[in-house]
Protein backbone atom coordinates (compact mmCIF):
# COMPACT_ATOMS: atom_id res chain seq x y z
CA UNK A 1 0.00 0.00 0.00
CA UNK A 2 1.11 3.43 -0.76
CA UNK A 3 -1.12 5.65 0.92
CA UNK A 4 -4.47 4.28 0.17
CA UNK A 5 -3.31 2.85 -2.89
CA UNK A 6 -2.66 -0.54 -3.38
CA UNK A 7 -0.11 -1.22 -5.97
CA UNK A 8 -0.37 -4.83 -5.94
CA UNK A 9 -3.34 -7.08 -5.21
CA UNK A 10 -3.96 -10.31 -4.14
CA UNK A 11 -0.99 -11.08 -6.73
CA UNK A 12 0.15 -15.10 -6.43
CA UNK A 13 2.82 -16.02 -8.78
CA UNK A 14 5.81 -18.69 -8.76
CA UNK A 15 8.62 -18.53 -11.16
CA UNK A 16 11.06 -21.51 -11.29
CA UNK A 17 14.74 -21.46 -12.95
CA UNK A 18 15.65 -21.60 -16.21
CA UNK A 19 12.66 -19.63 -17.45
CA UNK A 20 12.44 -16.11 -18.93
CA UNK A 21 9.18 -14.27 -17.68
CA UNK A 22 8.42 -11.12 -19.78
CA UNK A 23 5.87 -8.83 -17.28
CA UNK A 24 4.41 -5.92 -19.62
CA UNK A 25 0.97 -3.78 -18.13
CA UNK A 26 0.39 0.06 -18.26
CA UNK A 27 1.99 2.31 -16.14
CA UNK A 28 0.79 2.20 -12.71
CA UNK A 29 -0.14 -1.45 -13.19
CA UNK A 30 2.42 -2.42 -10.56
CA UNK A 31 5.44 -3.90 -12.72
CA UNK A 32 8.22 -2.33 -10.54
CA UNK A 33 6.23 -2.80 -7.28
CA UNK A 34 6.66 -6.32 -7.88
CA UNK A 35 9.87 -6.38 -8.77
CA UNK A 36 10.94 -4.26 -5.97
CA UNK A 37 9.37 -6.79 -3.45
CA UNK A 38 11.26 -9.75 -4.68
CA UNK A 39 14.29 -8.01 -4.44
CA UNK A 40 13.30 -6.76 -0.80
CA UNK A 41 13.59 -3.44 -1.50
CA UNK A 42 9.90 -2.94 -0.61
CA UNK A 43 7.83 -4.62 1.99
CA UNK A 44 4.25 -5.97 0.70
CA UNK A 45 1.29 -4.47 3.45
CA UNK A 46 0.46 -8.19 3.61
CA UNK A 47 2.05 -11.24 1.77
CA UNK A 48 5.49 -12.67 1.31
CA UNK A 49 7.78 -13.58 -0.91
CA UNK A 50 9.43 -17.15 -0.80
CA UNK A 51 12.24 -19.15 -2.41
CA UNK A 52 12.36 -22.75 -2.17
CA UNK A 53 14.30 -23.86 0.52
CA UNK A 54 18.17 -23.97 -1.17
CA UNK A 55 17.75 -20.56 -2.41
CA UNK A 56 16.48 -19.32 0.84
CA UNK A 57 19.20 -19.68 2.91
CA UNK A 58 21.17 -17.56 0.27
CA UNK A 59 18.52 -15.43 -0.53
CA UNK A 60 21.02 -12.28 0.02
CA UNK A 61 23.62 -13.94 -2.76
CA UNK A 62 20.56 -15.16 -4.97
CA UNK A 63 18.87 -11.65 -6.55
CA UNK A 64 19.95 -9.70 -8.89
CA UNK A 65 18.06 -6.53 -9.57
CA UNK A 66 18.30 -3.91 -12.21
CA UNK A 67 16.23 -1.14 -11.74
CA UNK A 68 15.14 2.15 -13.91
CA UNK A 69 18.26 4.16 -12.29
CA UNK A 70 21.44 3.42 -12.80
CA UNK A 71 22.34 2.68 -9.06
CA UNK A 72 26.16 3.64 -9.96
CA UNK A 73 28.26 5.87 -9.16
CA UNK A 74 28.59 8.86 -11.52
CA UNK A 75 32.02 9.99 -10.21
CA UNK A 76 33.26 6.80 -10.59
CA UNK A 77 34.35 4.55 -13.95
CA UNK A 78 32.75 1.40 -14.62
CA UNK A 79 35.71 -0.71 -13.36
CA UNK A 80 35.49 1.13 -9.79
CA UNK A 81 31.40 0.87 -9.51
CA UNK A 82 31.93 -2.89 -10.51
CA UNK A 83 34.76 -3.38 -7.91
CA UNK A 84 33.13 -1.87 -5.47
CA UNK A 85 29.56 -3.43 -5.75
CA UNK A 86 30.86 -6.76 -6.61
CA UNK A 87 33.05 -6.43 -3.23
CA UNK A 88 30.06 -5.89 -1.17
CA UNK A 89 28.79 -9.16 -2.40
CA UNK A 90 32.38 -11.05 -2.24
CA UNK A 91 33.44 -10.76 -5.76
CA UNK A 92 37.14 -9.01 -5.91
CA UNK A 93 38.99 -10.60 -8.73
CA UNK A 94 40.12 -8.42 -11.43
CA UNK A 95 40.19 -11.24 -13.73
CA UNK A 96 36.34 -12.15 -13.20
CA UNK A 97 35.47 -8.86 -13.44
CA UNK A 98 37.01 -7.91 -16.79
CA UNK A 99 35.20 -10.63 -17.73
CA UNK A 100 32.21 -10.00 -16.90
CA UNK A 101 32.19 -6.38 -18.26
CA UNK A 102 33.44 -7.84 -21.45
CA UNK A 103 30.56 -10.02 -21.67
CA UNK A 104 28.14 -7.15 -21.26
CA UNK A 105 30.11 -5.50 -24.18
CA UNK A 106 31.89 -2.91 -22.31
CA UNK A 107 35.61 -2.43 -22.22
CA UNK A 108 37.11 -3.02 -18.49
CA UNK A 109 40.43 -0.48 -19.51
CA UNK A 110 37.85 2.50 -20.24
CA UNK A 111 38.95 4.95 -17.76
CA UNK A 112 36.00 7.32 -18.29
CA UNK A 113 33.55 8.44 -15.41
CA UNK A 114 29.74 6.90 -15.87
CA UNK A 115 28.82 10.62 -15.83
CA UNK A 116 29.92 10.24 -19.27
CA UNK A 117 28.48 7.44 -20.16
CA UNK A 118 26.09 7.06 -23.54
CA UNK A 119 22.58 5.65 -22.06
CA UNK A 120 23.38 2.18 -23.71
CA UNK A 121 26.76 1.71 -21.87
CA UNK A 122 25.16 2.59 -18.53
CA UNK A 123 22.43 0.19 -18.92
CA UNK A 124 25.17 -2.28 -19.95
CA UNK A 125 26.94 -1.69 -16.79
CA UNK A 126 23.89 -1.37 -14.38
CA UNK A 127 23.10 -4.93 -15.90
CA UNK A 128 26.53 -5.99 -14.73
CA UNK A 129 26.72 -4.47 -11.31
CA UNK A 130 23.22 -6.51 -11.07
CA UNK A 131 24.62 -9.72 -12.04
CA UNK A 132 28.24 -9.13 -10.38
CA UNK A 133 27.35 -11.96 -7.90
CA UNK A 134 25.89 -14.79 -10.57
CA UNK A 135 22.75 -14.29 -8.82
CA UNK A 136 20.10 -17.31 -9.18
CA UNK A 137 16.96 -14.99 -9.84
CA UNK A 138 17.83 -11.82 -11.76
CA UNK A 139 15.07 -8.90 -11.80
CA UNK A 140 15.26 -6.52 -14.72
CA UNK A 141 12.71 -3.63 -15.03
CA UNK A 142 13.12 -1.59 -18.35
CA UNK A 143 16.53 -2.70 -19.64
CA UNK A 144 15.59 -1.67 -23.32
CA UNK A 145 14.57 1.91 -22.25
CA UNK A 146 16.69 4.25 -24.62
CA UNK A 147 18.64 1.94 -26.34
CA UNK A 148 18.69 1.82 -29.60
CA UNK A 149 17.77 -1.74 -31.54
CA UNK A 150 21.24 -3.17 -31.94
CA UNK A 151 21.58 -2.87 -28.21
CA UNK A 152 18.99 -3.86 -27.08
CA UNK A 153 18.82 -6.78 -29.07
CA UNK A 154 22.03 -7.65 -27.79
CA UNK A 155 20.78 -7.63 -24.52
CA UNK A 156 17.81 -9.70 -24.78
CA UNK A 157 20.69 -12.43 -26.28
CA UNK A 158 22.51 -11.60 -23.15
CA UNK A 159 19.19 -12.78 -20.91
CA UNK A 160 18.65 -15.48 -23.02
CA UNK A 161 22.07 -16.56 -22.48
CA UNK A 162 20.88 -16.27 -18.74
CA UNK A 163 18.40 -17.90 -18.71
CA UNK A 164 19.91 -21.14 -20.46
CA UNK A 165 22.45 -21.27 -17.88
CA UNK A 166 19.66 -21.94 -15.35
CA UNK A 167 18.39 -18.38 -14.06
CA UNK A 168 15.12 -17.00 -12.78
CA UNK A 169 14.73 -13.93 -15.32
CA UNK A 170 12.14 -11.40 -14.87
CA UNK A 171 12.12 -8.90 -17.24
CA UNK A 172 9.53 -5.87 -16.72
CA UNK A 173 9.18 -4.12 -20.73
CA UNK A 174 7.01 -2.16 -22.90
CA UNK A 175 8.68 -3.75 -25.84
CA UNK A 176 7.65 -7.25 -25.55
CA UNK A 177 8.95 -7.94 -28.73
CA UNK A 178 12.53 -7.58 -28.20
CA UNK A 179 11.93 -11.05 -26.11
CA UNK A 180 9.86 -12.89 -28.97
CA UNK A 181 13.03 -15.14 -29.01
CA UNK A 182 13.96 -15.58 -25.39
CA UNK A 183 10.49 -15.53 -23.09
CA UNK A 184 9.59 -18.66 -22.08
CA UNK A 185 6.37 -16.72 -20.35
CA UNK A 186 4.52 -13.64 -20.11
CA UNK A 187 2.32 -11.78 -17.41
CA UNK A 188 0.48 -8.86 -18.10
CA UNK A 189 -0.39 -6.77 -15.15
CA UNK A 190 -3.17 -4.44 -14.92
CA UNK A 191 -4.33 -2.61 -11.62
CA UNK A 192 -1.93 -4.41 -9.40
CA UNK A 193 -3.23 -8.21 -10.96
CA UNK A 194 -2.27 -10.53 -12.90
CA UNK A 195 -4.25 -10.27 -15.86
CA UNK A 196 -3.40 -12.52 -18.32
CA UNK A 197 -0.44 -15.49 -18.21
CA UNK A 198 0.51 -17.34 -20.76
CA UNK A 199 3.42 -19.26 -22.85
CA UNK A 200 5.69 -17.08 -25.43
CA UNK A 201 5.48 -13.66 -25.37
CA UNK A 202 1.64 -12.30 -25.94
CA UNK A 203 -0.01 -12.98 -22.71
CA UNK A 204 -3.42 -11.36 -23.77
CA UNK A 205 -3.86 -13.72 -26.90
CA UNK A 206 -2.51 -16.73 -25.36
CA UNK A 207 -4.12 -19.50 -22.96
CA UNK A 208 -3.40 -19.19 -19.97
CA UNK A 209 -1.01 -21.38 -17.85
CA UNK A 210 -1.39 -23.17 -14.70
CA UNK A 211 0.09 -20.80 -12.02
CA UNK A 212 1.47 -23.61 -9.48
CA UNK A 213 4.90 -24.12 -10.89
CA UNK A 214 7.56 -25.90 -8.90
CA UNK A 215 10.83 -23.27 -7.59
CA UNK B 1 0.50 -22.52 -27.67
CA UNK B 2 3.22 -24.74 -26.82
CA UNK B 3 6.58 -23.75 -25.82
CA UNK B 4 9.16 -22.59 -27.67
CA UNK B 5 12.22 -24.89 -28.18
CA UNK B 6 15.37 -24.19 -26.04
CA UNK B 7 18.84 -25.72 -26.06
CA UNK B 8 19.48 -27.67 -23.05
CA UNK B 9 20.56 -25.19 -20.14
CA UNK B 10 24.44 -24.91 -20.54
CA UNK B 11 27.05 -24.26 -18.03
CA UNK B 12 26.68 -20.93 -16.59
CA UNK B 13 29.83 -18.79 -18.82
CA UNK B 14 30.27 -16.54 -15.73
CA UNK B 15 30.94 -18.10 -12.33
CA UNK B 16 32.93 -15.64 -10.05
CA UNK B 17 34.59 -17.00 -6.71
CA UNK B 18 32.85 -15.49 -3.65
CA UNK B 19 34.47 -14.74 -0.57
CA UNK B 20 32.54 -12.90 1.87
CA UNK B 21 34.04 -9.22 2.92
CA UNK B 22 34.94 -8.38 6.51
CA UNK B 23 32.98 -5.83 8.62
CA UNK B 24 36.28 -4.09 8.47
CA UNK B 25 36.87 -4.58 4.64
CA UNK B 26 33.68 -3.29 3.72
CA UNK B 27 33.90 -0.34 5.95
CA UNK B 28 37.08 0.75 4.36
CA UNK B 29 35.30 -0.10 0.79
CA UNK B 30 33.02 2.45 1.83
CA UNK B 31 34.66 5.11 3.05
CA UNK B 32 37.73 4.71 0.47
CA UNK B 33 34.37 5.35 -2.26
CA UNK B 34 33.31 8.36 -0.51
CA UNK B 35 36.62 9.94 -0.59
CA UNK B 36 37.10 8.96 -3.80
CA UNK B 37 33.86 10.76 -4.61
CA UNK B 38 34.07 13.58 -2.92
CA UNK B 39 38.12 14.38 -4.16
CA UNK B 40 36.59 13.68 -8.09
CA UNK B 41 33.68 15.78 -7.43
CA UNK B 42 35.04 18.42 -4.55
CA UNK B 43 30.99 19.07 -4.16
CA UNK B 44 31.28 19.03 0.09
CA UNK B 45 34.66 20.63 0.53
CA UNK B 46 34.50 23.68 -1.57
CA UNK B 47 31.09 24.83 -0.27
CA UNK B 48 32.21 24.13 3.14
CA UNK B 49 35.28 26.38 2.51
CA UNK B 50 33.82 28.48 0.89
CA UNK B 51 30.90 29.32 3.91
CA UNK B 52 33.78 28.90 6.79
CA UNK B 53 35.84 31.33 4.89
CA UNK B 54 33.08 33.71 4.62
CA UNK B 55 31.69 33.19 8.34
CA UNK B 56 35.76 33.67 9.59
CA UNK B 57 36.04 37.22 7.25
CA UNK B 58 32.28 38.73 8.53
CA UNK B 59 32.92 37.26 12.42
CA UNK B 60 36.47 39.49 12.04
CA UNK B 61 34.55 42.34 10.62
CA UNK B 62 31.89 42.39 13.03
CA UNK B 63 33.72 42.10 15.80
CA UNK B 64 36.71 44.05 16.96
CA UNK B 65 37.57 42.88 20.09
CA UNK B 66 40.72 43.28 21.93
CA UNK B 67 43.66 40.25 22.79
CA UNK B 68 41.17 38.93 25.71
CA UNK B 69 37.93 39.80 24.55
CA UNK B 70 38.82 37.59 21.66
CA UNK B 71 39.80 34.57 23.68
CA UNK B 72 36.63 34.59 25.59
CA UNK B 73 34.32 34.29 22.35
CA UNK B 74 35.82 32.81 19.46
CA UNK B 75 35.42 29.53 21.16
CA UNK B 76 32.22 29.94 20.32
CA UNK B 77 32.84 31.28 16.81
CA UNK B 78 34.78 28.87 15.94
CA UNK B 79 32.42 25.77 16.72
CA UNK B 80 29.43 27.58 15.24
CA UNK B 81 31.62 28.50 11.85
CA UNK B 82 32.11 24.39 11.92
CA UNK B 83 28.74 23.40 12.77
CA UNK B 84 27.17 25.18 10.03
CA UNK B 85 29.94 24.51 7.66
CA UNK B 86 29.65 20.79 8.29
CA UNK B 87 26.10 20.65 7.53
CA UNK B 88 26.86 20.82 3.63
CA UNK B 89 29.07 17.52 3.79
CA UNK B 90 26.59 15.64 5.65
CA UNK B 91 23.96 16.54 3.25
CA UNK B 92 26.42 16.00 0.18
CA UNK B 93 27.59 12.50 1.47
CA UNK B 94 23.98 10.95 1.19
CA UNK B 95 22.94 13.28 -1.40
CA UNK B 96 25.12 11.39 -3.68
CA UNK B 97 23.46 7.93 -2.35
CA UNK B 98 20.23 8.78 -3.72
CA UNK B 99 22.03 9.77 -6.87
CA UNK B 100 21.20 7.37 -9.43
CA UNK B 101 19.74 5.07 -6.50
CA UNK B 102 22.99 3.71 -5.45
CA UNK B 103 22.13 3.34 -2.08
CA UNK B 104 19.16 0.40 -2.71
CA UNK B 105 22.04 -1.46 -4.51
CA UNK B 106 23.50 -1.48 -1.24
CA UNK B 107 20.21 -2.19 0.14
CA UNK B 108 19.71 -5.33 -1.54
CA UNK B 109 23.38 -6.81 -1.14
CA UNK B 110 22.54 -7.27 2.22
CA UNK B 111 26.02 -5.64 3.19
CA UNK B 112 26.41 -4.68 6.83
CA UNK B 113 24.26 -1.37 7.26
CA UNK B 114 26.68 -0.21 10.13
CA UNK B 115 29.94 -0.83 8.02
CA UNK B 116 27.77 1.91 5.82
CA UNK B 117 27.61 4.36 8.53
CA UNK B 118 30.88 4.51 9.59
CA UNK B 119 32.40 4.69 6.61
CA UNK B 120 30.05 7.34 5.89
CA UNK B 121 30.94 8.49 9.51
CA UNK B 122 34.71 8.77 8.97
CA UNK B 123 34.68 10.15 5.84
CA UNK B 124 32.91 13.24 7.11
CA UNK B 125 35.12 13.43 9.78
CA UNK B 126 38.16 13.52 7.49
CA UNK B 127 36.33 16.27 5.64
CA UNK B 128 35.29 18.22 8.92
CA UNK B 129 38.64 17.90 9.96
CA UNK B 130 40.38 19.52 6.90
CA UNK B 131 37.76 22.40 7.06
CA UNK B 132 38.78 22.80 10.94
CA UNK B 133 42.60 22.88 9.68
CA UNK B 134 42.14 25.20 7.01
CA UNK B 135 39.75 27.80 9.49
CA UNK B 136 41.78 27.49 12.69
CA UNK B 137 44.92 29.86 11.30
CA UNK B 138 41.96 31.69 9.58
CA UNK B 139 40.41 32.65 12.79
CA UNK B 140 44.06 32.78 14.62
CA UNK B 141 45.14 35.41 12.11
CA UNK B 142 41.58 37.85 12.22
CA UNK B 143 41.16 37.54 16.29
CA UNK B 144 45.07 37.28 16.70
CA UNK B 145 45.22 34.59 18.70
CA UNK B 146 47.77 32.72 20.94
CA UNK B 147 46.65 29.61 23.59
CA UNK B 148 47.37 30.21 26.95
CA UNK B 149 46.39 26.67 28.26
CA UNK B 150 46.96 23.04 27.07
CA UNK B 151 47.50 22.51 23.29
CA UNK B 152 46.77 18.64 24.13
CA UNK B 153 43.22 19.88 25.34
CA UNK B 154 42.57 22.14 22.62
CA UNK B 155 43.28 19.03 20.00
CA UNK B 156 41.22 16.63 21.94
CA UNK B 157 38.34 18.94 22.01
CA UNK B 158 38.89 19.14 18.15
CA UNK B 159 38.73 15.49 17.86
CA UNK B 160 35.96 14.39 20.30
CA UNK B 161 33.82 17.60 19.19
CA UNK B 162 34.53 17.20 15.80
CA UNK B 163 33.12 13.07 15.91
CA UNK B 164 30.36 14.16 18.16
CA UNK B 165 28.77 16.53 15.37
CA UNK B 166 29.09 14.22 12.28
CA UNK B 167 28.34 10.88 14.13
CA UNK B 168 24.91 12.65 15.00
CA UNK B 169 25.22 14.69 11.29
CA UNK B 170 25.65 10.90 9.71
CA UNK B 171 22.81 9.49 11.77
CA UNK B 172 20.19 12.40 11.25
CA UNK B 173 21.17 12.81 7.36
CA UNK B 174 20.29 9.31 6.76
CA UNK B 175 17.27 9.74 8.90
CA UNK B 176 16.20 12.69 6.59
CA UNK B 177 16.95 11.06 3.16
CA UNK B 178 13.46 10.50 2.57
CA UNK B 179 11.67 13.47 3.37
CA UNK B 180 10.75 16.50 1.26
CA UNK B 181 13.05 18.86 2.47
CA UNK B 182 16.08 16.94 3.27
CA UNK B 183 18.39 20.02 3.31
CA UNK B 184 16.31 21.90 5.92
CA UNK B 185 15.37 18.95 7.93
CA UNK B 186 19.01 17.92 8.89
CA UNK B 187 19.65 21.07 10.80
CA UNK B 188 16.21 20.92 12.67
CA UNK B 189 17.55 17.61 13.74
CA UNK B 190 20.74 18.16 14.65
CA UNK B 191 21.30 21.50 16.05
CA UNK B 192 19.13 20.88 19.05
CA UNK B 193 20.26 17.44 19.50
CA UNK B 194 24.50 18.82 19.28
CA UNK B 195 23.50 21.53 22.03
CA UNK B 196 24.99 19.98 25.09
CA UNK B 197 28.10 18.95 22.95
CA UNK B 198 28.21 22.27 21.35
CA UNK B 199 28.40 23.79 25.50
CA UNK B 200 30.81 21.11 26.03
CA UNK B 201 33.10 21.69 23.25
CA UNK B 202 33.25 25.78 24.19
CA UNK B 203 33.93 25.54 27.52
CA UNK B 204 36.73 23.71 26.64
CA UNK B 205 38.00 25.48 23.87
CA UNK B 206 37.51 28.66 25.86
CA UNK B 207 39.37 27.85 28.92
CA UNK B 208 42.17 26.48 26.53
CA UNK B 209 42.26 29.67 25.05
CA UNK B 210 42.40 31.85 28.01
CA UNK B 211 44.19 29.90 30.39
CA UNK B 212 41.01 29.87 32.33
CA UNK B 213 39.06 27.08 33.81
CA UNK B 214 38.83 23.43 34.52
CA UNK B 215 38.87 21.62 30.67
CA UNK B 216 39.68 17.12 32.01
CA UNK B 217 36.05 17.38 33.13
CA UNK B 218 34.02 18.87 30.36
CA UNK B 219 36.30 16.81 27.66
CA UNK B 220 35.71 13.60 29.99
CA UNK B 221 31.76 14.43 29.61
CA UNK B 222 32.43 15.22 25.69
CA UNK B 223 34.01 11.85 25.14
CA UNK B 224 30.76 9.97 27.23
CA UNK B 225 28.92 12.27 24.62
CA UNK B 226 30.42 10.83 21.72
CA UNK B 227 30.13 7.01 23.37
CA UNK B 228 26.36 7.10 24.15
CA UNK B 229 25.87 8.46 20.76
CA UNK B 230 28.07 6.32 19.00
CA UNK B 231 26.32 3.34 20.43
CA UNK B 232 22.67 4.22 19.57
CA UNK B 233 23.33 5.37 16.16
CA UNK B 234 25.04 2.14 15.21
CA UNK B 235 22.23 0.36 17.01
CA UNK B 236 19.46 1.87 15.53
CA UNK B 237 21.17 2.71 11.99
CA UNK B 238 19.60 -0.83 10.28
CA UNK B 239 16.18 0.64 11.14
CA UNK B 240 16.77 3.80 9.24
CA UNK B 241 18.67 2.28 6.41
CA UNK B 242 15.47 0.22 5.29
CA UNK B 243 12.62 2.48 6.26
CA UNK B 244 10.66 3.50 3.77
Amino acid sequence: MFGRFAALRELSAEFQGGRLYAIFGENGAGKSTLLRIIAGLSKPTRGRTAFDSAAEAATAQSVGYMAHASMLYDELNGMENLRYFGGLRGVTGPAQLHDLLRKVGLDPKLNRRVGDYSQGMRQRLSLARAVVHDPAVVLLDEPFSNLDTGSAQDLARLLGEMRSAGKCVLVVTHQPRLLEDVADESLLLAQGRIAARGLGINAAAVQPQARETSW
Amino acid sequence: MSSPEWKPIAKPSYAPVVVYPTFLQTLLSNLFKDLRLEWRSKDAINAMLFFALLVAVIFSFAFAPTPEEARQMVGGLVWVAVLFASIVALNQSWARELRNQALDAYRISRASPNALFLGKAIGNFIFVSALELVIAPLFIVFFNLRALGSTTALILVFVAGTWAIVINGTFFGAMSLRTRSRELMLPLLLFPISIPALVLMVNVTTAVLTGEGATRRPLDLLIVYDIVFTTVCLLLFETVLHAE
